[in-house]
């Protein structure tokens, strides 16, 4: 009896902590489907069942009470899944040590910013709520499905999607911790041995736990486990293969260095960000078997991203590397059909390699491929309908679809869509970056570099 | 027998040779006559051609139509299916100030102090700028150089992206640059209050005030001295301002901002003005029209400035303009060395709005127009420079390729730096096994 009501008493915890996720039932007829991975139908409908792909194919009847979208003319393609974003999250750069993998954004998710609304209104439906690359080794992130309208920021994460955690490389690590704070790492060598470091620390402690998980079971045991640690724990879990690893780097030889370092530890899930110089080592990166997250065309705001080139993607692409574009920013991550499309500008890749680069590929990067990422039979309906080809200049995402939830309609939804407003909030007081983008919100929160970086100096007014 | 072996030995050794210049010096621009043939031009000013032919001789466009004859001599590129496009003008960008955006070794843009007219960009321009070629080749042909910083940052010049001194590049244009004192926070790094805000921005309003009144001394001065006064090179470089001789070109953008320029731009009488940024235009574009000031907008593709506007007001900003009735170019405004993306910039306007034809005009003939340099760039015209592209499609389309590009005559190699990476490195040679 006692047994029964402990197990009531858990699994009713359990559905208190795992939020409801909202899911719909819709039809969208007559579009040109583009699904990526099983080519493209011409008027063509998708029938979506309680959040799921149920059924593709030509004069599908709407079920009753089923909303139905004529997307006549128009374009249907999977959802747009940002491989690297820092929206959504309050929280970015615990940028206090080398080595901060206790932390996780997944603690500081902001489901009220009006950001997400706009990266709907440009058909992105997940992203990647990284943390930032102050660390060698960061913390935690966490994927979130962009449902903006929920209030709950559970609600938010996309139940089930692996664990991913920060890695950073080059400039940002060194310049915060060994110019900044005189600490190790100042060189690309320092960044080395602090990973390495902790890897071995981290094999040491799942060592010592496998050792006392085996010999606590055994009749007679005396003993104490070891000391518990959050920090080494993580290590631990990126050792057993449970976190990909999403690792900010720009140049080819630190790329080829972490390459090494995970081949030492054997570990196989690995996505670099950003990897302005993957073009150099594609082919080891191919052979590998890691991912690329790039920018389209980033470059040339600091020295590690002199010798980038747009062609990037292309390369990578043509060279067998799972490539995705990604963001890092908020007007790129509401426009990234137009990064996708400069790949065929730059390398002239075909539409499907173009739309993979926005959809399967990320998908994969993040391990909800088999949920995510195209419009196939069984997978979640996360669907963006544009006016034109996604990869045409002139084209105008119209819907945005999220677990078959309507959630931004270019046509119906109202100019203010924010869900809270901030009571303090001078609505004269506007942001402007009329001279550029935030290039980097990686470093945001390490807020005093960041402005230097700008130019301003924030010590004197 | 061994004449011909010889000959051979001498004929393998000269094409050797050949292969080694070639590979062993970077390519230039080649000047001459051109004729491009049978392509679809776009004159901007003089409707669309079909099947047309443009003859380029000595820099300048000498024949442009149907029935054109083809000079002797004349390098012929054959453009069937093809269309030409005068060269793209952005109207703001650090293009050869800047190498490298975190190094301010290399960024030579914002020169210490806040009253700085007299500082002039043409002077720090790096015809070698790496950025340079990467923004011609996709036919962005002349920019507007402009310093940042402070209040009176400096004089921005025109530049046409070839040449080997900052004279061989200039297209004729400079105005001084003023930051209109702005009312909003700078980005998410701006932690003043509101009250340090207000603060702020009426000490920079009064310093503006306190400067232009001595300029306007300084003017009067010197006309009563006949130029002979003491050497004050602030002012000396805004006295063609208050005479009307020369642009202020004033960054402003928040629409209670844009407002109050209006106001001291009336109230000072500043004769020529050019605002910039305008991120804000659309919410006061009547009141700009009025004021009939023209604006070069952008960046387009970016965020709106406030959290409950509609999310799309970037990109129909400049639309939003055209229809109140301003004057507007467009700038591709992107700190990130990007400014080959103007036509992008302009694809979204056109897109969210402004219509294509409206969007072509505001990257060719409109801010030739606003820099009063239209005799000479902005469209497909005879007797004008010959700055334009040869390219496979609509320009701002994204998938499309620039073949050629033109500057002031001379055909430009299509390579940059970013071409060079792609072509090393798309089957690099060693791969994985050396």
């Amino acid at each position: 009896m006692k047994k029964i009501i402990i197990t009531l008493l858990i699994l009713a915890s359990v559905s208190l902590v795992q939020a409801q996720v909202e899911r719909g039932n819709v039809l969208i007829k007559g579009g040109t489907v583009l699904t990526v991975t099983k080519g493209t139908l011409e008027n063509t409908d998708v029938l979506v069942r309680d959040g799921k792909i149920s059924q593709i194919g030509k004069g599908i009847a709407a079920p009753s009470g089923f909303r139905v979208i004529d997307a006549a003319g128009m374009f249907v393609m999977p959802g747009i899944i940002d491989a690297h974003s820092h929206a959504g999250i309050d929280a970015i750069n615990e940028a206090t040590a080398p080595v901060t993998a206790e932390v996780f954004t997944g603690d500081a998710v902001n489901p009220f910013q009006v950001g997400l609304y706009r990266a709907l209104a440009g058909g992105v439906t997940s992203i990647h709520a990284m943390h930032g690359s102050a660390n060698a080794i960061g913390g935690e992130c966490e994927t979130l499905k962009l449902r903006y309208g929920v209030k709950d920021p559970e609600a938010m994460k996309m139940e089930g999607a692996p664990r991913t955690i920060k890695f950073a490389l080059g400039e940002n690590p060194t310049r915060v911790h060994g110019s900044g704070n005189g600490i190790v790492p100042r060189t690309r060598m320092g960044v080395e041995f602090v990973i390495r470091e902790a890897f071995s620390q981290g094999k040491a402690y799942m060592e010592a736990w496998d050792a006392y998980n085996k010999a606590k079971v055994q009749k007679g045991f005396r003993g104490t486990p070891p000391a518990y640690n959050k920090r080494l724990e993580t290590m631990a879990d990126i050792l057993r293969g449970n976190i990909i690893i999403h690792c900010h780097s720009y140049r080819a030889d630190e790329i080829y260095m972490l390459l090494n370092v995970c081949k030492d530890f054997g570990i196989k899930r690995l996505v670099f960000q950003h990897v302005n110089e993957g073009f150099k080592v594609a082919p080891e990166l191919a052979a590998y078997g890691a991912g690329a997250s790039v920018f389209s065309d980033w470059w040339a705001y600091k020295f590690e991203v002199y010798y980038s080139t747009a062609y990037n993607a292309a390369i990578l692409t043509k060279n067998g590397v799972t490539t995705s574009i990604n963001s890092d920013d908020g007007e790129l991550m509401r426009h990234l059909y137009h990064e996708a499309g400069k790949t065929q500008k730059y390398g002239q890749l075909t539409d499907d390699e173009a739309l993979a680069l926005i959809t399967i590929n990320p998908a994969k990067q993040l391990g909800i491929d088999s949920r995510v990422g195209s419009i196939e039979v069984g997978k979640e309906a996360d669907i963006a309908i544009f006016k034109n080809h996604p990869l045409s200049v002139y084209t105008i995402p119209m819907i945005t679809i999220v677990d078959g939830i309507v959630r931004f309609d270019r046509e119906k939804d109202a100019d203010d869509q924010r869900i809270y407003v901030d009571p303090k909030q001078t609505i004269d007081v506007t942001l402007h970056t009329s001279t550029g983008h935030d290039h980097e919100s990686c470093m945001q929160g390490a807020v005093y570099e960041t402005a230097k970086l700008f130019g301003f100096n924030l010590l004197e007014k | 027998m061994r004449t011909t072996y010889k000959k051979l030995s001498a004929l393998l050794l000269f094409f050797t040779g050949l292969i080694f210049t070639l590979s062993a010096q970077s390519p230039k621009g080649k000047s001459g006559t051109f004729a491009l043939t049978g392509a679809t031009i776009e004159t901007i000013t003089k409707g669309v051609i079909q099947n047309g032919t443009v003859v380029i001789s000595d820099g300048k466009i000498t024949a442009v139509g149907t029935n054109v004859t083809i000079p002797q001599g004349a390098t012929i590129i054959d453009c069937k299916g093809k269309f030409i496009y005068p060269g793209m003008i952005d109207g703001g960008s650090i293009l050869g100030l800047s190498e490298v955006g975190s190094d301010p070794r290399t960024n030579d843009y914002n020169e210490v102090g806040d009253v700085v007219p007299q500082m002039k960009a043409l002077t720090a321009v790096n015809p070698n700028a790496v950025a340079i070629p990467v923004t011609r080749v996709s036919g962005v042909t002349t920019t507007l150089v402009v310093p940042q910083g402070g209040l009176f940052s400096g004089t921005a010049s025109l530049i046409n992206l070839h040449g080997y001194t900052p004279d061989q590049m200039y297209a004729g244009f400079d105005a001084v640059v003023m930051n209109f004192p702005a009312t909003g926070r700078r980005g998410f790094f701006d932690r003043r209050s509101d009250e340090d805000i207000k603060k702020a921005n009426e000490k920079s309003l009064a310093k503006i005030n306190e400067v232009w009144e001595k300029a306007v001394q300084y003017h009067k001065l010197d006309s009563a001295n006949k130029g002979k006064v003491e050497y004050y090179p602030q002012l000396a470089a805004l006295l063609p301002v208050v005479r009307g001789e020369r642009t202020l070109l004033i960054d402003v953008n928040a629409s209670k901002d844009i407002q109050a320029a209006i106001k001291w731009v009336q109230e000072k009488k500043v004769k020529k003005v050019i605002f910039s940024g305008v991120s804000e235009g659309w919410r006061v574009a009547d009141e700009i029209a009025k004021a009939k000031i023209p604006v070069i907008a952008g960046p387009v593709q970016s965020l709106p400035t406030r959290d409950y506007d509609r999310y799309d007001r970037p990109y129909a900003n400049p639309g939003l303009m055209r229809k109140a009735g301003v004057t507007v170019a467009i700038q591709a405004g992107d700190r990130n060395m990007n400014y080959r993306n103007l036509p992008y910039h302009a694809g979204f306007a056109a897109a969210y709005g402004m219509g294509r034809e409206e969007a072509l005009k505001a990257v060719t003939i409109v801010p030739a127009q606003i820099f009063g340099v239209a005799d000479k760039l902005g469209s497909i015209e005879v007797g004008k420079s010959a700055n334009l592209f040869i390219c496979d499609g609509d320009p701002f389309e994204t998938k499309t390729q620039v073949q050629h590009v033109f500057i002031e005559g001379w055909q430009m190699p299509m390579v940059s730096r970013q071409t060079e990476l792609y072509d090393e490195f798309l089957q690099r040679s060693p791969g994985v096994k050396k």
